[in-house]
């Protein structure tokens, strides 16, 4: 599987590419600036982009903004965004394309290294992977999504954090077909038509996230 | 202007003008009462006194005018240099504070021309719509009296009805007139006033001065303690950490041979450590400069703000560049604490935010539909709004009936650099 790396920390990309070369993914170019970022994306094609979103020369968010970019080239080009904080904000700009393949996590999530590839290699699958945080943060809103209970919420934390119906099953200590009828639920209380899986997932997080 | 606010604008100019009289009656008696405690302020111990209180009584007096004159729209502000340091325990020092302070014998030279002007154009003001109102009300008397030496307006005497009657358009025309000019005559009053009542060029350079002691005091103490906070949470969060992690890893080495498994539950209980560590340097980093305010200036700082919020929150921004990064902070952390505000009081279901800025001034809004009522008075979090803008000479305003909405304002004069490309 082919990665871009885009971080300024020489300690963490060299320690990024490291650990993704250890599983087995083949870092195509790791970039330390935010104008390298584009063409390297534009020109690789990865099958995932790992990018920062602070990035010199401003370090402001030209990490984020580089990803929106280059999705706008590439529809469903998968990108997983890493930071030292996360915003709601950002999460919902991600995802305002309403395709597949985003990530975004803290950077701290790297040290649980195997829970880290496997979202990795879930977005790099067309999923989403948003961190614990955010989805807390959003959590603390009540209003618009009142008419789901509170295990069809927990649920669809599970899902926008980007967890298989079988590992939310795991975790929720139900069956796979309970957690499958939790999310029709969850989908036709959100008003979404029936469609393929996948992308229903990505427009209920979306949801979630600009609700 | 309608007929109907012009009436209300000349009517209320009439009122004023009474009181007016009545106050300037009362220059006089001040301002015997005053020369009689200048000269006896050498009188040990009473004379301190009575300079003191009769001070206070010309500065009341020009208090009254000054509030007149906002009524009419005319600004007079305070020109009073504030007391000296331990000015209340010493007399000497009281009285030489009062004594050079030009702004007092600026008020005292005002009292008796003050008392002319405002007496004449006061009388005048209220004179003519009065006799106006005689010529309309009292047109039965005119009537009956229009056979007798007796008279009305142009006609002195009225020789017959016909001419008393003409008392009524008479007195219309009059009481119109008075109307009119009334509110003239008390712009002209104020603005004499205003050339003895407002402070001088000087006079504002020291208000100015003490302003910015004040607030540059408030703006560093409000630092230090900010630093202090830092520090303590610093010391006893995330460093205190980072030295158990050490420990933790240390015992970790020294385990790894002889019993590999409890090794590796210590590195696993570093590991949560740090963790713990990150997320309390990261909300610590939220309190001194959040990142998304680094990233994206105000507007998205805010927009990021509304969406963590319970209420429903719009925001608008329409700021064509960055501000300043203090003035960014700033305002950000004042935004912060008022929708904090709502959110523990107001009980709004909905919430807007606008920004923006113009000449020179960045002006936000923050608005609910909540239940009002909010007393700045009241709790520390207003009081620390106002003390956070007042070191960039911002200003906020309050409006918050019992029964809502409430409305924030936040004025700001700064400058926009031009947007980041």
């Amino acid at each position: 599987m082919r990665v871009v790396i885009a971080e300024d920390l020489t300690l963490l990309r060299d320690g990024l590419t490291r650990l993704l070369q250890a599983f087995g993914f083949d870092v195509v170019e790791a970039v330390d600036n935010g104008p390298a970022l584009l063409p390297a994306l534009l020109g690789h094609r990865p099958d995932i982009a790992i990018i920062d979103v602070r990035l010199p020369p401003t370090h402001t968010d030209e990490g984020l903004k580089a990803a929106i970019a280059a999705r706008a080239e590439i529809p469903g080009l998968p990108v997983l965004v890493l930071s030292q904080h996360v915003e709601p904000l950002y999460a919902r700009e991600l995802l305002s394309d309403s395709t597949g393949g985003i990530g975004y996590l803290l950077k701290e999530r790297i040290s649980d290294v195997e829970q880290f590839v496997q979202a990795v290699r879930q977005v790099a699958g067309g999923g989403t992977a948003f961190d614990p945080e955010v989805v807390a943060q959003l959590l603390t809103r009540h209003e618009p999504l009142a008419a789901l209970t509170q295990r069809e919420l927990e649920v669809l934390r599970h899902i926008a954090e980007g967890r298989s119906n079988a590992a939310i099953a795991a975790r929720l200590f139900i069956t796979e077909k309970v957690v499958s009828k939790y999310i029709n639920n969850i989908f036709s209380k959100l008003g979404m038509p029936p469609s393929e899986d996948d992308n229903r997932r990505v427009l209920a997080v979306l949801m979630f996230l600009d609700s | 202007m309608t007929s109907q606010a012009w009436s209300r604008g000349g009517v209320t100019a009439v009122v004023d003008s009474l009181l007016a009289v009545v106050l300037a009656m009362l220059n006089v008696p001040v301002f015997l009462l005053w020369v009689i405690g200048l000269l006896l302020s050498p009188v040990p111990v009473l004379g301190v006194e009575l300079l003191t209180v009769t001070t206070v009584v010309v500065r009341w007096r020009a208090d009254r005018e000054r509030v007149l004159a906002g009524r009419v729209g005319v600004l007079i502000r305070r020109p009073y240099s504030p007391a000296p340091p331990g000015a209340e325990n010493d007399s000497h020092r009281q009285v030489r504070w009062i004594i050079t302070d030009p702004a007092t014998w600026r008020d005292v030279s005002w009292l008796l021309p003050g008392a002319l002007i405002g007496l004449v154009l006061g009388l005048i003001a209220v004179a003519i719509p009065l006799y106006g109102l005689c010529g309309v009300l009292l047109l039965p008397l005119w009537l009956s009296l229009a056979d007798v030496w007796f008279g009305y307006g142009l006609f002195w005497p009225t020789g017959n009805t016909a001419e008393a009657w003409l008392a009524l358009p008479q007195g219309l025309v009059i009481l119109g007139a008075g109307l009119a000019v009334a509110p003239l005559l008390r712009t002209t009053d104020v603005l004499f006033a205003q050339l003895f009542l407002s402070p001088t060029a000087n006079a504002e350079l020291r208000l100015r001065v003490a302003h910015l002691t004040t607030t540059r005091a408030d703006a560093i103490d409000a630092q230090a303690a900010e630093l202090r906070r830092i520090e303590r949470d610093l010391h006893d969060g995330a460093q205190a950490r980072m030295v158990s992690v050490g420990m933790t890893i240390g015992l970790a080495e020294r385990l790894v041979r002889q019993d590999p498994n409890a090794a590796l539950q210590l590195l696993a209980e570093a590991r949560a450590s740090s963790t713990a560590a990150l997320v309390e340097l990261r909300q610590l980093v939220r309190g001194i400069h959040p990142p998304v305010l680094a990233e994206r200036g105000l507007e998205g700082a805010v927009r990021a703000l509304a969406m963590s919020l319970p209420v429903r929150t719009a925001v608008t921004s329409d700021l064509p560049g960055r501000l300043e990064t203090p003035v960014e902070s700033a305002v950000y952390f004042a935004v912060a604490e008022a929708l904090a505000n709502m959110g523990r009081h107001s009980r709004a279901r909905a919430a807007w935010v606008t920004i923006y800025h113009d000449g020179g001034v960045l002006v936000v809004e923050i608005g609910d539909d909540g239940v009002g009522g909010a007393d700045p008075e009241r709790g520390t979090g207003l009081a620390g709004i106002t003390r956070r803008l007042g070191a960039f000479d911002g200003t906020m305003a309050l409006a918050s009936p019992r029964g809502g909405p409430t409305v924030v304002t936040m004025e700001v004069p700064c400058v926009l650099s031009s947007p980041r490309i």
